[in-house]
């Protein structure tokens, strides 16, 4: 579990995150919602710790992220999977190289477990026989695909997913959202997913936070999301023509 | 970004790089593909560079020393002083800065703005330490070579000039650059080379490490770092060769 406690960012003497607590449970996806601009990558940057937050606290697991030092920070983020908006694949290092670069950097495995170890990452998220690929070669949801083998391959604990869904049609954005809740489920980790598609939000949002302007506008259920009162959430989620007519009729 | 900002920027981003390694096996394979990309590869242009420079200066200083006073073997003793003192190292050393540091400050910020070095970060790993230290060692390493190599092929430039043109006897060319050798220039010029090798790779990594926004800024960065790379070189040859020289 990851428990974020009042929250606060200051850009150039410009609040970007206001006082934002909410906590993340394990074995849930949980999504993060908002307008583009609205705070949700700063916020997601400030609990993994790529940026500092001016107050607040954020505990993984009851452990307090903000107070330590550099080397303990560290140990935490290995404990952390990342799933970046553009994927961040290393342009010079294969689909494998990439994969199993973690464990090349970390683990005490013999070559031979860490191949095995990366081919089942990529098995399991549907990738077979492109290993000797470089990431120019592959599709944007291949790519996705390939950083989703790499954010597991250390079983971390805390997956986060930024946009995961960002530059893609609706099935293969589909088939990631699908991805990432099924490992969430599988290895029971707590799972924190930015996200500006309703689609994923109505498909894995077990749970879900809005932000509007940089401050937590609202938080619940996917269930929840659609009969809500407030105006700002209700603006984000009818956005469109066609949620719109929607809502029409069914109301 | 004023003047002390910058320069405690750099040296707190130099206090990262030179922490310990992760994994020093996995650091020496760096430094190994690092001599490749940033010595190796440069080995051709340093060649070319080299021989026609070592050619145009043995050339000129016999334009310039039309005097029967003046014994022929001063020019191949002119050239291979301006070569082993300046041209060795310090202008081998620019052009370096303009390939090398270009290359290291474009690699670097274009994985700052896609979010490599984050990811990186979220790895547990030292991105500055990972990318930056290797390109340094690789080139205070293989960069000696560099200049040994410029200083052999311009004096042997030299003397294809003297024999195409028939500018003075082949003989006295050799004897010139034979002639009153002092084996501590090569050491200043290595010591040179060594010291521009650091100021080539830290400054541009710098630059790219510090890339904010996109492709544009990639590129002033690499601007940037390529500049302020060179006029460091010149401050410090300046240096140099007050305190081994003077």
């Amino acid at each position: 579990m990851i428990k974020v406690e009042n929250l606060v960012k200051i850009f150039n003497g410009v609040k970007v995150l206001e006082d934002i607590s909410v906590d993340f449970e394990k074995g849930k996806t949980n999504l993060v919602i908002g307008r583009s601009g609205s705070g949700k990558t700063v916020f997601m940057k400030c609990i993994v710790g790529l940026l500092e937050a001016d107050e607040g606290a954020v505990f993984y697991d009851n452990r307090d992220f903000v107070s330590m030092n550099f080397m303990e920070r560290k140990q935490i983020r290995r404990e952390i999977g990342m799933l970046f908006q553009g994927s961040a694949l290393f342009d010079s290092l294969t689909v494998e190289e990439n994969v199993m670069f973690p464990l090349n950097m970390f683990s005490n495995m013999t070559p031979g477990e860490k191949l095995e170890r990366t081919n089942s990452c990529l098995r399991r998220v549907d990738l077979a026989d492109i290993n000797k690929l470089y990431p120019g070669e592959l599709s944007g949801g291949m790519k996705k695909r390939v950083a989703i083998a790499r954010a597991i391959v250390e079983n971390p604990r805390y997956l986060f997913c930024d946009e995961p869904n960002s530059g893609l049609d609706p099935k293969t954005a589909l088939v990631i959202d699908d991805l990432i809740s099924e490992i969430t489920h599988e290895f029971d980790i707590t799972t924190v997913i930015n996200t500006h598609d309703m689609n994923s939000v109505m498909e894995i949002g077990e749970k879900v936070v809005f932000i509007h302007d940089g401050r937590k506008g609202w938080e619940g259920t996917r269930e929840e999301i659609l009969d809500t009162a407030d105006e700002n959430l209700n603006d984000f989620v009818f956005a469109s023509n066609f949620a719109k007519k929607i809502k029409a009729l069914t109301t | 970004m004023n003047f002390f900002t910058l320069f405690g920027r750099y040296f707190i981003l130099m206090g990262r790089v030179f922490s310990r390694p992760e994994k020093t096996k996995i650091y020496v394979k760096q430094i190994i593909r690092e001599i490749e990309v940033l010595g190796l590869n440069s080995v051709g242009i340093v060649i070319i560079i080299s021989v026609f420079i070592g050619a145009v200066i043995t050339l000129q200083t016999r334009y310039n020393l039309e005097s029967s006073w003046i014994p022929l073997y001063l020019i191949g003793l002119t050239a291979r002083d301006t070569l082993l003192l300046e041209f060795s190292s310090t202008m081998v050393g620019l052009i370096l800065a303009g390939k090398v540091g270009s290359n290291i400050a474009s690699e670097i910020g274009t994985m700052r703005i896609t979010e490599q070095i984050d990811a990186l970060e979220m790895m547990g790993i030292n991105s500055a330490s990972y990318l930056i230290l290797p390109k340094i060692i690789a080139a205070m390493l293989f960069n000696p070579f560099l200049t040994l190599i410029s200083m052999f092929v311009g004096l042997i430039g030299g003397w294809l000039a003297v024999v195409l043109t028939g500018a003075l006897p082949s003989s006295d060319y050799i004897f010139g650059i034979q002639y009153l050798f002092v084996p501590f220039y090569v050491t200043y010029a290595l010591v040179k080379t060594v010291v521009y090798a650091f100021i080539i790779t830290s400054v541009p990594a710098f630059y790219g490490y510090n890339v904010q926004g996109g492709a544009l800024e990639v590129g002033r960065s690499s601007t940037r770092g390529v500049v302020y790379s060179s006029i460091l070189i010149l401050l410090a040859d300046l240096i140099i060769t007050q305190l081994m020289l003077a």
